[in-house]
C-alpha cells in the first residue's frame, strides 16, 4: 500500500520549491549555481517506502530509474503526484515539471507544456526522446492518465 | 605526437562543424573523413543503379563499384574469396542471421553455445530469440578480478562441448581486449565453431582472418569510419554455405516457383533485397582511406590517450575506474563513488564533453558487477592529448559539484 500523505507531503514540498528555489533558479546565470540547486530538491521530497519503489511505478525509457506515483482527488479531480529517482539530475528535472503540474485537472494537463521552463532556466535545451534523462518518457506517462 | 596529428583531424568536417564540443562517445560511433562522404557522393552522382539485375551499361557500372568494394573488405581482412564477405546493415543484424542460419544445420536441441561476461546485447538477445526457444543452451564465461575475460574458466567451460563460441574482440562498456587468439585456439580444439564480435576489435587492430583461422567475424561500417546501416559479416565459405537465410527475396533465390525456392550460390545468398549500394561503397573507402594512414601509429596514440587520462583520473576523488589502463582499446569507464552516472554524465554535457552513460547495452555485464552502470569515455585516433587535460578539467569541476 502506498501510504497516503505521501502526496500531502509531496505537495507541500513542491509548494516549496516552487516558491524559493524556482525564483532563486530563474536569477542565477552560470549553470554551475543553477545545477548546485537542481541536484538539492530531491532532498526536500518525502522519501519513497519499499512500496513506491515497486517495478510497477516504474517508469519504462529511463537510463536511470524513476519511480511515478500517481492520485486522483475524486471530489476535485485534480491530478497529483509523487516522485523518486536515484539520479539527481532527473530527479531535480522532473521535479521542475511537477511544480508546474501538482494538483492540475485533465484539462489543464492537457494544455501544459511544462518542459519550456527547463528551455527557459537553460538547464536542457530540448526535451528529446533519448533514454538518455528519461523526461519525455516522464511527462507522457504523466499526461496518459488524462 | 609521432604522426601528423592536425593532417589527421582536418580530415573530419564535423571537428570544423563543431569546435566547441570534445567528442569522446567513440565507441558508440566514430566520425568519418571526407574520402567517405566524397565516394557516397560519387557513387549517388554518378553510378547510381540498382546492381546486379539491370540490363543496361550503368548497372554494370554499379555493379563494377559494389563488387569492388567487397573486394576491398576481403582484402583488408585477408579472407580467402570476396563471397566470404557478406553486407549486412551492422552487426546486430549480421548477428541476427547468423544466429539463425546456424539453426538447424550446426545448432539444434540440446547444443551448447558458450559467450562471455561482457557480450553487448547484439550478441546476446538474437540467441535469445533464435536458439533457446528452440533449445540450445548458453553458457557464459565469468570475470576475473581484475574484469577480464577468464581463459582458465573458459578451458573449464569447454569441456562441456559447446558447438559454437561466440565472444567480442573488444569489450564495448569496458574496453578490455580479449584474447582472441588463445580463445580461437582452445575453442576449435574443443571442436567448436568460432563468432568473434569486431565491432569494437576492428577499429583496433588489422585483422587477418586467414592467419588467425576465424570462422565468422562481424563489425558495423559506422565504427570504422565508414558510414551508418553498413556492415560485414566474414565467414569461412564452408560455415556461410551452411547457413540458411533469415530474409528471403530479390538477388539471393535461384528459382521461384509457389511450391518452393531454390538459392542462389554466396555471398547473394544472404543479400536479399536491393543492397545498401552506397553503404558497402563508403565502407569501402573508409577502409581505403584507414590504409593509407600510419595504423600503428594511430593505435599507439589511442594509448597514449588511454594513459594520459587514466593518469588524471587517479589524481581525482572518489572515482572509481572499472577499466584497466593496459590491454585496452581506448576505452575508460568509471563511475564517481555513490553516484549515478547519469548524473556525472550530464554535468560533462553541460561542459560540451559527450560521453555516454549507463548500462552500455551490456545489462548482465553491470548485473554481474552489482552496478548502475558507468561512464564511457572513448577515445578514436582525432582526439588530442589537450581534450584529454580539457575533459579532466571538467570532470573535476563535475566531481566537485556532486561531492561538496
Ligand atoms: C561489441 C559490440 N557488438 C555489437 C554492437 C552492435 O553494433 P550495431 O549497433 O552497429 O549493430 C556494438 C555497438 O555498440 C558493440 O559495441
Amino acid at each position: 500500500m502506498i501510504r497516503p500523505d505521501i502526496f500531502t507531503e509531496t505537495a507541500a514540498a513542491l509548494k516549496n520549491i516552487y516558491d524559493n528555489q524556482l525564483p532563486q533558479l530563474r536569477q542565477l546565470k552560470d549553470w554551475q549555481s543553477k545545477y548546485r540547486i537542481l541536484m538539492t530538491l530531491g532532498k526536500t521530497l518525502p522519501a519513497f517506502d519499499n512500496d513506491g519503489h515497486r517495478d510497477e511505478f516504474l517508469v519504462q525509457g529511463c537510463e536511470s530509474k524513476a519511480w511515478l506515483l500517481h492520485y486522483q482527488d475524486p471530489v476535485t479531480t485534480q491530478h497529483f503526484w509523487a516522485f523518486d529517482s536515484d539520479a539527481r539530475i532527473v530527479k531535480g528535472l522532473i521535479i521542475l515539471l511537477l511544480v508546474q503540474l501538482n494538483g492540475l485537472t485533465s484539462e489543464e494537463l492537457a494544455k501544459a507544456t511544462p518542459e519550456l521552463l527547463l528551455t527557459e532556466l537553460q538547464l536542457q535545451q530540448n526535451i528529446s526522446p533519448s533514454r538518455s534523462n528519461g523526461l519525455l518518457a516522464v511527462l507522457n506517462k504523466i499526461k496518459a492518465v488524462i | 605526437m609521432d604522426f601528423d596529428f592536425s593532417a589527421l583531424r582536418q580530415q573530419f568536417p564535423f571537428f570544423t562543424a563543431h569546435p566547441d564540443w570534445i567528442y569522446l562517445d567513440n565507441a558508440a560511433t566514430l566520425h568519418k573523413p571526407q574520402a567517405v562522404f566524397d565516394a557516397m557522393d560519387q557513387f549517388y552522382s554518378h553510378q547510381n543503379s540498382n546492381v546486379h539485375r539491370s540490363a543496361h551499361g550503368l548497372s554494370q557500372q554499379a555493379t563494377a563499384a559494389f563488387e569492388a568494394a567487397r573486394t576491398t573488405v576481403a582484402q583488408f581482412l585477408n579472407a580467402r574469396f570476396p563471397h566470404e564477405i557478406i553486407w549486412t546493415s551492422g552487426t546486430t543484424a549480421g548477428f541476427n542471421q547468423l544466429v539463425f542460419g546456424l539453426m538447424g544445420p550446426v545448432l539444434q536441441s540440446g547444443d551448447r553455445v558458450l559467450i562471455s561476461t561482457m557480450e553487448h546485447h547484439a550478441n546476446i538477445v538474437p540467441w535469445h530469440i533464435h536458439a533457446l526457444p528452440f533449445g540450445v543452451e548458453l553458457d557464459v564465461v565469468p570475470l576475473t578480478a581484475e574484469y577480464r575475460f577468464d581463459l582458465a574458466a573458459f578451458a573449464e567451460l569447454l569441456k562441456r562441448r559447446p558447438k559454437v563460441v561466440s565472444i567480442s574482440h573488444v569489450s564495448n562498456a569496458l574496453g578490455h581486449i580479449q584474447p582472441i587468439a588463445d580463445i580461437v585456439r582452445l575453442a576449435k580444439a574443443a571442436g567448436a565453431i568460432v563468432i568473434l564480435d569486431g565491432a569494437q576489435g576492428i577499429v583496433w587492430e588489422k585483422m587477418d582472418a586467414q592467419a588467425l583461422d576465424l570462422d565468422f567475424y562481424l563489425f558495423s561500417g559506422h565504427k570504422l569510419y565508414g558510414p551508418t546501416g553498413s556492415g560485414v559479416l566474414y565467414g569461412k565459405t564452408e560455415y556461410l554455405e551452411l547457413l540458411r537465410p533469415l530474409l528471403g527475396g530479390g538477388e539471393m533465390i535461384k528459382t521461384v516457383s509457389f511450391s518452393g525456392s531454390s538459392w542462389n550460390d554466396l555471398p547473394y545468398r544472404l543479400e536479399a533485397g536491393t543492397p545498401n549500394m552506397a553503404g558497402a561503397i563508403g565502407l569501402a573507402a573508409a577502409i581505403v582511406w584507414l590504409q593509407q594512414q600510419d595504423i600503428a601509429a594511430m593505435q599507439q596514440h589511442k594509448k597514449a590517450l588511454v594513459q594520459r587520462f587514466y593518469q588524471g583520473c587517479r589524481q581525482i576523488q572518489g572515482l572509481e575506474l572499472l577499466s584497466g589502463p593496459t590491454t585496452n582499446a581506448g576505452i575508460v569507464a568509471l563511475n564517481l563513488k555513490n553516484e549515478h552516472p547519469a548524473d556525472l554524465a550530464t554535468l560533462l554535457d553541460q561542459q560540451k564533453i559527450a560521453v555516454r552513460a549507463g548500462t552500455h547495452c551490456a545489462m548482465p555485464l553491470f548485473q554481474a558487477l552489482n552496478s548502475k552502470g558507468s561512464v564511457r569515455f572513448s577515445f578514436a585516433c582525432y582526439n588530442s592529448f589537450d581534450e584529454i587535460d580539457r575533459t579532466l578539467t571538467a570532470l573535476a569541476t563535475a566531481v566537485e559539484l556532486l561531492t561538496e
